[in-house]
């Protein structure tokens, strides 16, 4: 199989890639990983006149920490350079804990976490965890940047706000309040297939109290969903059996899933309920050995 | 090197591009559609058919390559993209007179049936020995998890890998 007939380019500039943005006629793709955007040519379910390679454009490749903690991606960090992440590991243990189940390590050496965000697939990985960390994708165009929430950013499967003429260039992960817990657990039937099912749970504690909640799920909807009622209900108090437990059955019942021939409807939404707990009582147990 | 498509759009000007790269130590000049794949460039244009297209889906890791050192699925990386980068196929890894340690290995260990998923694993294996000359069975198994076999379970394979990361391991300490 390959592509239908397209034009190349490959900029080593952002105003030179956002300019060829501008003048490429009406159906220009940016080119990062390619590992969504390559098999959708190669199936012909995307034939752009153009592509634009921006991965000669020097210095998107960072993933690095803000002095405040703000964590800022890169259009051109690759989901292994987030695997092997000493970062990650020590401060973002719903990244870290993902890292390492996007895909196949293969894929991990092409693929990147802001392409896998502008994709929108609704069994990608990375929009659940990046959701359920509150976090933001900055978007360059001839106009500047604009900073937008991922609960705004993806509109549905494959749809995102990004318009024609601009470059994902960042996505932002906003410093924690508190201390970071949480984690994410993907249900696939091999390495490499898409989730069955998918968690993320991202929490900020206090003390004992929860002070910020996020939680998202993975490939049991049309899109991306964020449990919003099932993480307000964590906020306010400590980590109980009782109160995760209700955080559970709110995350199940925000699941919108679909039997196929990966599971039934009722299965998928048990592993969401099974999945919330498992992320929570790891997090309540290490607690309890700490204290 | 060019490369002929059959026509089947037969209208519009066939955009080209010039690129240059390091296949196996040496160095090429290549004239490629942009639509061209990495494997293609591999098997057709340059007639190193030890590189297997298997799924040609991005799944079944067949088709891996090191780009740079790094393993990637060449059905998935346009052949424009390694313009001014280093690429290595299963043919880099013997020399005239002796087989590579993984080559031995997967011999010794009948790291093979129909051997058709084979030079993909062995270059991803290349790459995680590269990476830890010491891994263990669990290091191996999740190094090679991108790539399919339909044939000996696995088995086989981690303990080629085992036995080519002992004798180099060997060769260098000696």
């Amino acid at each position: 199989m390959y592509p239908s007939r397209f034009r190349y380019e490959a900029p080593r500039s952002l105003d030179e890639a956002i300019g060829l943005l501008q003048t490429g006629g009406d159906y220009v793709k940016v080119l990062a990983g390619g590992q969504s955007l390559v098999p959708l040519m190669k199936l012909r379910f995307a034939s752009p006149e153009l592509v634009v390679d921006i991965n000669n454009v020097p210095g998107l490749g960072y993933h690095r920490a803000d002095p405040d903690g703000t964590l800022r991606i890169g259009a051109l960090c690759r989901h292994a350079d987030l695997e092997r992440s000493d970062l990650l590991k020590a401060t973002q243990p719903t990244m870290a804990s993902a890292a390492p189940l996007i895909a196949d390590p293969i894929v991990r050496n092409r693929g990147t976490l802001v392409g896998s965000l502008c994709h929108a697939d609704p069994q990608g990985d990375w929009a659940s965890v990046v959701l359920a960390l509150g976090g933001s994708v900055v978007a360059q165009g001839p106009r500047g940047k604009r900073v937008i929430p991922l609960a705004d950013f993806v509109t549905g499967p494959f749809q995102n706000v990004l318009d024609p003429d601009e470059i994902a260039v960042e996505a932002v992960i906003p410093v924690a309040k508190g201390a970071r817990s949480g984690g994410y657990l993907k249900l696939e039937r091999r390495v490499g297939d898409f989730a069955t099912v998918g968690v993320a749970v991202a929490v900020e504690t206090t003390g004992q109290n929860v002070t910020r909640a996020g939680i998202a799920l993975t490939g049991v909807g049309g899109s991306t969903i964020g449990a919003t009622e099932a993480a307000a209900a964590l906020v306010g108090g400590p980590l109980t059996a009782d109160r995760i437990a209700q955080a559970a059955d709110l995350a199940a019942q925000a699941a919108r899933p679909r039997t196929d021939h990966r599971g039934s409807a009722e299965y998928k939404r048990h592993m969401v309920r099974t999945f919330v707990v498992r992320i929570l009582s790891r997090g309540a147990a290490a607690e309890e050995r700490a204290a | 090197m060019t490369i002929v498509y059959e026509d089947e759009d037969a209208q519009g000007e066939v955009p080209v591009r010039r690129i240059r790269f390091t296949i196996n130590g040496q160095k090429k000049i290549a004239e490629v559609e942009p639509r061209l794949l990495l494997a293609h460039l591999i098997r057709r244009g340059l007639g190193l058919t030890g590189t297997h297209t298997g799924c040609d889906t991005t799944n079944c890791g067949a088709c891996t390559v090191l780009v740079d050192g790094r393993p990637v699925k060449s059905c998935t990386m346009l052949a424009v993209q390694i313009d001014g980068h280093e690429v290595s196929t299963v043919e880099g890894l013997a020399t005239a007179s002796e087989l590579h340690p993984l080559q031995e290995g997967f011999k010794e260990e009948h790291g093979l049936q129909c051997g058709f998923c084979t030079p993909g694993m062995m270059m991803a294996a290349k790459a995680l020995l590269d990476a830890n000359p010491d891994p263990t069975e669990e290091d191996i198994r999740w190094a090679l998890s991108g790539n399919l076999c339909r044939c000996t379970g696995y088995q086989n394979i981690v303990k080629s890998v085992l036995w080519a990361a002992a004798k180099l391991r060997s060769e260098s300490a000696g």
